[in-house]
């Protein structure tokens, strides 16, 4: 019998004993420096950073002119659909989209089958990525099967290595759950991510707004998001929680979060890039390639998240990449699932419509792709260092591409941004002495 | 049938939605129409202009009317009429819409006319098979050939409607009628209005440059004609309104309230009408109402647009 992973093969190879990066920009948000420099990679371990590396006695060299070098990037809102729904995405696929986006590490949710909610398959999971060059955070469910009610055992999780838990895929409903979330979370100071989705409002397939009274659309109200951050708040402030609101979407929840955030709680939030550059008049196409969930909602939310991304209140920038086959896509607008591509556009998608526009600096895009994802799940973040392990990521910020869903890394092709032309593209990742190269 | 030979074509090649269609179509449909209703006033109604032509009707939706409607449309033409339905529930479970379709199409079919309860099904079908596609609705997204036997019936009574105003009354976020009445009476210069609970208004609808009243006396006072929308019994009752009793309290047409209308209003109702719910019988019998003409004008119209899409058979794409 064939395991269908056996069919698919990871676009990494073993990095060489001895590697030095010449002639590169080094891009560091966490010291906040660019400058000149090269970097020479023992054994997978960052040996040394300066100005000029002889290259002799080196195995591999690698010629970073007119590129940048930054710490690996890290997606942490990413579905690999294994184990369970492997026809879409597995782990060799998703790790190998997730390397063309430029990703060294990427924070997984659980919403698979069986759903990771306890030490045996999280384990499994960990045991069959470790390997990997891409390392893999699995995030196990809140609660017992997402469903809500009864926590699971995060005491033991946490000592195995779990830096948050998430109910993604749904909103969790009962306040109760929530505070006792949060609560005992905060025991280990370990974030919830949570999926705000206020499910007693009409189920929905689109934004409410003009576009879906046009269409005749049932409608997902801003409101069901926005009314479940404002309760969240609220609990995370009655409570002393750590919470992270994942792909906000609408307007009302950036002020919220910006509110919160003054008043001193600890709350982040991140946004997808469908979120800042699209809009749901996309679905006048009924195209299911735009019909994700929370839905792409109007020029005016987008207007106050890219405000958002400003000033700090959105700390993330993060895909929620979520491969469906084209059978399960390639079906009337209604009954089609929820959910888009996303892992391997992030980067050109940032540099598109925040970089190019000025919305955000070269270094402040990519803290919300490097820094502030490890900060807020307790990982290291000071990375371009010596002595450190050699996780980072080698781009350009100017190429144009265009995307073409058919040669895409993911073994699905439901990305929104089909035919378009994108601009920056990563060249070469490298981590746990792995390295990828376009 | 020498009145209808026309050299006139439309420009669309397939009715999807009225959304996007210019006026001179609609006119030309509305011409045609009104030569068909003569047609159907002799005692030999058929005539051959769809004589070989093969029209299949997709309903995955109930919806007796206005597959009669179509049924009688096709056959007066002399097509040959092919009947599929399906719930779109069980379609989902096994095979696709579009397996489905191309099956149908592979058996050498002309025309398909389809309801569905999705918005923009119709789009799939036309992305993958050849034949024409004519929309008799989809979800509460369009419904045009209501539109247009509406508008047929309107624009017998009142050539002009250049300023008139009309109303459609009661549930317009569940209706399929709706949009595509909006998009018709604008594009005919009319003033539209709607009236009915807030809960059952769509979202930022008067962005589309429509008047939007919760009074319904103050909305038969300036109206010129009413358009009364169904209200689906077993949809609402519950967050978006209290109670039929308070619903026909406060938006259902009574001869009592028409008391206070200008004398020629025109009362419209697509069908089927809950009688005391949203009009009464005193109106849906009375004086200002054409529902029956609306049924009438429904196979003239639908006709019409069989007829004259039948000019793009084997000729598109
Ligand atoms: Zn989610």
């Amino acid at each position: 019998m064939i395991n269908n992973i056996l069919l698919n093969k990871s676009n990494f190879e073993e990095l060489p004993e001895n590697c030095v990066i010449i002639n590169g920009t080094i891009i560091d948000p966490y010291k906040g420096k660019e400058y000149s420099s090269d970097i020479k990679i023992v054994n997978g371990i960052i040996s040394e950073i300066k100005e000029s590396i002889p290259t002799t006695e080196t195995d591999l060299i690698i010629d970073a002119k007119d590129k940048f070098i930054s710490p690996g990037f890290m997606d942490m809102h990413v579905h690999l659909r294994e184990p369970g729904y492997e026809q879409a995405e597995n782990f060799i696929t998703g790790t190998n989209a997730a390397m063309s986006g430029g990703f060294t590490r990427i924070a997984t949710m659980p919403n698979t089958s069986p759903c990771v909610d306890n030490i045996f398959v999280y384990n499994d999971i960990c045991r069959r990525t470790e390997d990997l060059l891409v390392k893999v955070h699995q995030i196990p469910a809140v609660t017992s099967e997402r469903k809500g009610k009864t926590l699971v055992e995060m005491t033991e999780l946490i000592n195995n290595g779990v830096l948050a838990f998430s109910d993604d895929g749904d909103g969790i409903q009962s306040g109760e759950a929530m505070k006792g979330a949060l609560q005992y979370a905060s025991m280990f100071k370990v974030p919830i991510l949570v999926h705000e989705e206020d499910k007693s409002f009409l189920d929905g397939v689109m934004n409410e707004s003009l576009s879906s009274t046009e269409l005749g659309m049932a409608g997902i109200p801003n409101i069901a998001e926005s009314s479940m951050i404002a309760r969240d708040i609220e609990i995370a402030r009655y409570v002393d929680g750590i919470t992270h609101f994942q792909h906000i979407s609408a307007k009302e929840s950036v002020k919220l979060i910006r509110a919160a955030k003054l008043e001193g709680l600890k709350v982040t939030s991140e946004v997808t890039p469908h979120h800042f550059s699209l809009t749901d008049e996309k679905v006048k196409t009924f195209s299911t390639d735009f019909k994700m969930n929370p839905p792409l909602r109007t020029k005016e939310d987008i207007d106050e998240i890219l405000l958002g991304l400003k000033d700090g209140t959105i700390d993330v920038i993060a895909s929620d990449h979520a491969p469906h086959t084209p059978e399960k896509k390639n079906v009337e607008f209604d009954f089609a699932p929820f959910g888009v591509l996303g892992i391997e556009t992030l980067f050109s998608v940032g540099i598109k419509y925040l970089v190019k526009t000025n919305v955000l600096s070269l270094m402040d895009f990519l803290k919300k792709i490097t820094i502030n994802p490890r900060k807020i799940l307790n990982l290291d973040q000071d990375i371009l260092s010596e002595g450190k392990t050699a996780e980072l990521t080698i781009f350009d910020n100017k190429s144009e591409w265009k995307v073409d869903r058919r040669k895409l890394q993911s073994k699905s092709i439901n990305t929104c941004y089909h035919d378009e032309k994108l601009n920056g593209l990563v060249h070469c990742v490298i981590n746990n002495s792995k390295i990828y190269r376009r | 049938m020498d009145n209808i030979k026309t050299k006139d074509l439309l420009k669309i090649k397939h009715l999807l939605g009225i959304n996007g269609m210019c006026r001179e179509d609609l006119e030309l449909i509305l011409k045609t129409s009104a030569s068909f209703k003569q047609i159907l006033d002799t005692p030999n109604k058929k005539v051959a202009a769809l004589k070989g032509i093969t029209v299949v009707n997709m309903f995955f939706e109930n919806s007796t009317r206005t597959k009669l409607s179509f049924e009688m449309a096709e056959k007066r033409l002399s097509a040959d009429v092919v009947n599929f339905a399906a719930s779109s529930s069980s379609l989902k479970k096994g095979e696709t819409l579009i397996d489905t379709a191309r099956n149908i199409e592979a058996m050498k079919i002309d025309m398909v006319v389809m309801r569905h309860s999705t918005p923009g099904a119709h789009k799939m079908l036309l992305d993958n098979l050849d034949s024409i596609i004519i929309n008799a609705g989809d979800g509460a997204h369009e419904h045009p050939t209501q539109a247009i036997l509406d508008l047929m019936t309107i624009t017998e009574k009142i050539p002009d409607l250049k300023g008139k105003r009309v109303t459609l009354v009661g549930d317009i976020v569940h209706s399929r009628v709706a949009m595509s009445n909006i998009h018709a009476l604008k594009l005919y210069g009319a003033k539209v209005q709607l009236c009915g609970p807030a809960t059952l208004i769509p979202k930022d609808i008067e962005k589309l440059g429509v008047e939007v009243t919760y009074d319904l006396e103050e909305a038969i006072q300036n109206s010129d004609v009413m358009n009364i929308l169904r209200i689906q019994l077993e949809r609402h009752v519950g967050p978006s309104f209290p109670s039929l009793r308070e619903y026909h309290n406060f938006w259902g047409i009574t001869n009592e309230k028409l008391a206070k209308a200008n004398n020629d209003i025109l009362i419209l109702h697509p069908g089927p009408m809950n009688r005391g719910v949203e009009i009464d019988d005193d109106v849906a019998d009375g004086d200002h109402q054409v529902i029956l003409e609306q049924v009438l004008n429904g196979v003239a119209s639908r006709m019409a647009i069989l007829y004259l899409l039948s000019a793009n058979i084997g000729g598109i794409k």
